[in-house]
């Protein structure tokens, strides 16, 4: 089991013929990703053809993409300044998932996005700012390398990860790969302010997700996203939980390099993220390289 | 993006709010002449035109008398000597650093004689998405703190961007404040301007701090911040216009140039890495096992050799830094090819303090192959397996 993307999963590229779009959806295929099709404005009835030989049909628009292909995901290479709208396009269009890999898009558009978004219940958005999506040996929706992975076999449970942070994470799994724990599905939500899906949405799912053992969890500074999830961990979360939140020697006022990873002397420091985080009881990895060990923790301290 | 107080009064006198008159001065004597113009008799405020919080608490470095900032002045010679201690002396805030800011800049404006403050900002409020008005009546105070201590002292307003803040929220806000019915008018337009601004040029701050009531009663913006989103500036040219590039730090704006992201720290172990939150990870590593890191660098997701090269460069460029922590993880990039960029820039660039590098994921022994056939070349180049390993052994060279 795994959460929002499986094998059946019909994904689309906006932006595919682009130099980024065309680079993943070509490793995304490769992992074995069902992809359907892409959009280019202007590109439409033209096939995009893959490193493999595969011909993909590109489309004008998301909704035509969507009656044709039966699509079901998106993910979004469109550059920053179109990028909000591309997002609105695919929720119009009825795609149910949209996984938008795209940096340095403008608050203000992802503000609005969000609010057009509260208008279609039915659709999530992933990112933007994120490496994407990926259930291990079935569907992988982003920029992130397939191989350091590990599948969870059919009738067993693996580590669900929600993250802030690209890199990081490759981290956090090839830590957790290396130790023999396979992932149910990780989910990059993205560095910047405005997000989509935030911890909160991903614990859900990953708590009531027959697959999932444990969660993972990784923050950084700015914002008080993850003592919110700290909170909601504490009161709905039964499955063991681990953190760890990046930006410890941070300097105030500074972002750094994520929009959203900028802390005041005050507000959204790694101390304030830490000591919420343990008050929940979750177990939080003193460094990057003690991830997979404070995964293994949270889950020996559930079965005392 | 940052300006200064200056241009963010004048951005939001030009939406309607009441804004007292300034003048922007270089040197003293353009101090003194602007004395006469605005003091009408009663003394001028001289203010420092820097890109920092806290100016009036601070302290001009190396200066004898005990003097910040923001200084009142009652006459023309007081005014021109406050002005070439500031010219001449950096400022040191909480905000700016133990270095210091320079001062090129400075205004002068009328005394407000302000007999009570107030403080009305706009920023995003990230748990729901939306921005919001948030206003005080403990107005010249640091706002966090104030939402620390006494967040019933704050009131809050959601602002939908389709719309931006409407007239009557401004109004309810106004009163809410305890303003007088007088009063009112100047409020809802400080307000209304603080909205347009912020939607408007795509700020992600628009701070009046304080917003002052005179003794005469008058409303008026007495200080202003604004901080524009960088991932927008691209559509406002006027925006592009506001940005003193004297403020900022001259190797971070080096590495901006090759598309890297670099801060710079007070430590003695420069940093390389690829992606921002493992890059701030590795910071945190060091400082785990009791080092100091020199530098924030984030090379971005590919590592090539020639930006590779610029940033062991901008990393050297800082004569504090006594060893290099190289931490990649090689996801889609080939560890091998990060080699290959590590050996060129050793070639290029001639290490002479240890670059202690940690490579993990893709084709990862094909480099340690690499860098292991340069060991007599470079034998700054130490390779260490595990992330704790090389943390340690980075933060035992740099001592």
């Amino acid at each position: 089991m795994s959460i929002l993307v499986d094998k059946n999963t019909r994904v689309i590229t906006q932006g595919i013929t682009g130099s980024e779009g065309s680079k993943h959806t070509n490793l995304s295929l490769e992992y074995g990703s069902n992809f359907v099709g892409g959009v280019t404005p202007k590109k439409g009835g033209m096939m995009w053809k893959a490193t493999s030989g595969k011909e993909l049909p590109v489309f004008n628009t998301v909704a035509e993409a969507v009656a044709k292909t039966g699509a079901d995901a998106s993910m979004l290479f469109v550059p920053p300044g179109l990028a909000a709208d591309a997002i609105m396009e695919a929720a119009d269009a009825g795609i149910k998932l949209i996984v938008a890999i795209t940096e340095g898009i403008p608050v203000l558009d992802m503000a609005k996005a969000k609010r057009f978004l509260q208008t279609k219940p039915d659709c999530r958005l992933i990112g933007p700012n994120c490496p994407g999506i990926i259930t291990p040996g079935q569907c992988k929706i982003g920029i992130m390398p397939g191989y350091i992975h590990k599948p969870t076999e059919p009738g067993k449970t693996g580590i669900g990860i929600i993250s802030r942070s690209g890199t990081l994470t490759y981290e956090a799994v090839f830590q957790l790969s290396s130790m023999g724990y396979s992932q149910s599905t990780c989910v990059g939500i993205g560095g910047d302010p405005i997000i989509g899906t935030n911890q909160i949405d991903l614990l859900k799912m990953f708590e009531e997700d027959p697959g999932t053992e444990a969660i993972l969890m990784i923050g950084e500074i700015g914002g008080d996203a993850e003592e919110r999830a700290a909170a909601y961990v504490a009161q709905h979360v039964k499955k063991p939980v681990a953190a760890f939140i990046a930006g410890k020697t941070a300097p105030p006022g500074r972002r750094m390099g994520h929009a959203g990873a900028i802390a005041s002397t005050s507000a959204g420091t790694a101390k304030e993220k830490v000591a919420a985080l343990e008050k929940a009881g979750i177990a939080v990895a003193a460094t990057p390289a003690d991830l997979g060990d404070a995964v293994q923790r949270a889950i020996a301290a559930k079965k005392k | 993006m940052k300006v200064h107080e200056y241009q963010a009064k004048e951005l939001l006198a030009a939406y309607g709010a009441p804004v007292p008159k300034h003048v922007v001065c270089k040197t003293a004597d353009e101090v003194g002449a602007a004395f006469d113009q605005l003091s009408n008799g009663g003394g001028a405020v001289v203010k420092a035109q820097v890109h920092a919080g806290g100016r009036g608490a601070g302290q001009l470095m190396g200066y004898a008398d005990k003097l910040g900032g923001v200084k009142f002045v009652p006459t023309k010679e007081k005014a021109k000597t406050v002005a070439e201690a500031m010219l001449k002396h950096s400022l040191k805030t909480k905000q700016t650093g133990p270095e210091g800011q320079k001062i090129s800049t400075l205004i002068v404006q009328a005394d407000a004689e302000p007999a009570k403050e107030f403080y009305v900002g706009m920023v995003l409020d990230r748990s729901v998405g939306l921005p919001m008005v948030m206003a005080s009546a403990e107005g010249g105070m640091d706002i966090e703190e104030v939402a620390a201590k006494h967040p019933e002292k704050i009131l809050k307003v959601h602002v939908a961007p389709e719309t931006g803040l409407l007239p009557f929220q401004a109004q309810k806000l106004a009163f809410d404040l305890g303003f007088s019915n007088e009063q009112i008018g100047s409020v809802v337009k400080i307000l209304m301007a603080l909205s347009k601004v912020y939607f408007e040029k795509d700020a992600s701050i628009v701070e009046v701090n304080p917003l002052a009531v005179t003794k005469k009663g008058d409303v008026v913006v007495l200080d202003a911040k604004i901080d524009f989103d960088d991932n927008a500036t691209f559509r406002h040219k006027d925006v592009q216009a506001l940005r003193d590039m004297g403020e900022e730090n001259p190797t971070e704006i080096r590495a901006a140039k090759a598309s890297l992201n670099y801060i710079q720290l007070d430590g003695n172990i420069g940093c390389l890495v690829n992606g921002a939150g493992l890059a701030m990870a590795t910071m945190d590593i060091v400082n785990h096992h009791g080092g100091s890191p020199a530098n924030f660098l984030d090379v971005g997701g590919g590592v090539t050799a020639e930006n590779a090269v610029e940033a062991f460069r901008i990393i050297l460029s800082d004569d504090k830094v006594k060893a290099i922590f190289v931490n990649v993880f090689g996801g889609i990039a080939s560890c091998a090819r990060i080699a290959e960029a590590l050996v060129k820039a050793g070639r290029e660039v001639g290490f002479k303090i240890p670059v202690v590098v940690r490579l993990e994921g893709n084709e990862v022994e094909k480099a340690r192959e690499i860098l292991n056939s340069v060991k007599d070349e470079l034998p700054a180049i130490r390779v260490a397996k595990g992330l704790t390993e090389a943390a340690k052994l980075v933060v035992e060279l740099a001592k």
